[in-house]
């Protein structure tokens, strides 16, 4: 057997399509045997927090409003099209109809297959989020040094 | 030793890899997995990338239309 590959995405934006691109990359790399990890941070927060609406998450009044004007992985947007947010519902249509994964469902699967994630410990910080408010999965929290360390020697994406 | 089939011609990337790997983790050792997919990316890079994860790819048939079967052994 070779060599194991390896894939590390940091995850910045919380739109619905590039979330997107993020797990379908996730779970194809580790499909075909990429050690891969995730770094979420600022916006790329929401896709794993466990409320996946909108709930006031947050240390104080101005990030318990951020919290919710972020919401979850349910909450999304789409970088275009949002059209006031009917937009990621409408390409969960189409992705459903054209027997594409959905959002949900490449989460579910990069949970499956040992995709490692992590938090952003200092976004986690200014968005007054802790770690129980993530998903269990969530592999550990991280700095810059602890991610260049895990991602050295592989190929490195930021989306 | 069993012998299971997967069907992912109807399925798009990631997911034909993603079903194809998850549907292997839960074979037995010396199990076989017959995967039917469809020509171009899954006929193209499935074998291939099932050899290199340590598989023993038994063969790669022609089925019929644009169908293959890829036959693994865990």
């Amino acid at each position: 057997m070779a060599d194991t590959k390896k894939l590390s995405i940091i995850a910045f934006s919380g739109d619905f399509d590039k979330l997107t691109a993020v797990f379908t990359l996730a779970t194809g790399a580790a499909a075909v045997g990429y050690e891969v990890n995730v770094f979420f941070t600022f916006w790329g927060l929401d896709a794993i927090k466990k409320k996946l609406g909108r709930s006031p998450l947050g240390s104080n009044w101005l990030t318990k409003i951020f919290g919710v004007m972020m919401g979850g992985l349910h909450s999304a947007p789409t970088s275009r099209f949002n059209f006031f947010g009917i937009g990621p519902g409408i390409f969960r249509h189409l992705m459903r109809k054209n027997n594409v994964a959905t959002l949900e469902e490449l989460v579910e699967a990069a949970k499956l297959l040992g995709v490692n994630l992590y938090a952003c410990e200092m976004a986690m910080h200014v968005l007054g989020l802790k770690r129980e408010d993530f998903i269990p999965e969530v592999k550990d929290v991280l700095g810059v040094a602890s991610f260049l360390k895990l991602s050295d020697g592989g190929q490195t994406l930021f989306i | 030793m069993a012998t299971k089939t997967l069907d992912i011609t109807k399925e798009h990337c990631p997911m034909t890899f993603v079903k194809t790997k998850i549907e292997l983790a839960k074979l037995q050792q010396g199990d076989i997995l017959e995967v039917l997919l469809s020509e171009g990316e899954p006929l193209d890079n499935l074998p291939r990338n099932a050899a290199e994860q340590g598989y023993n790819v038994l063969s790669v048939e022609h089925v019929g239309g644009t169908t293959h079967k890829v036959t693994i052994k865990k």
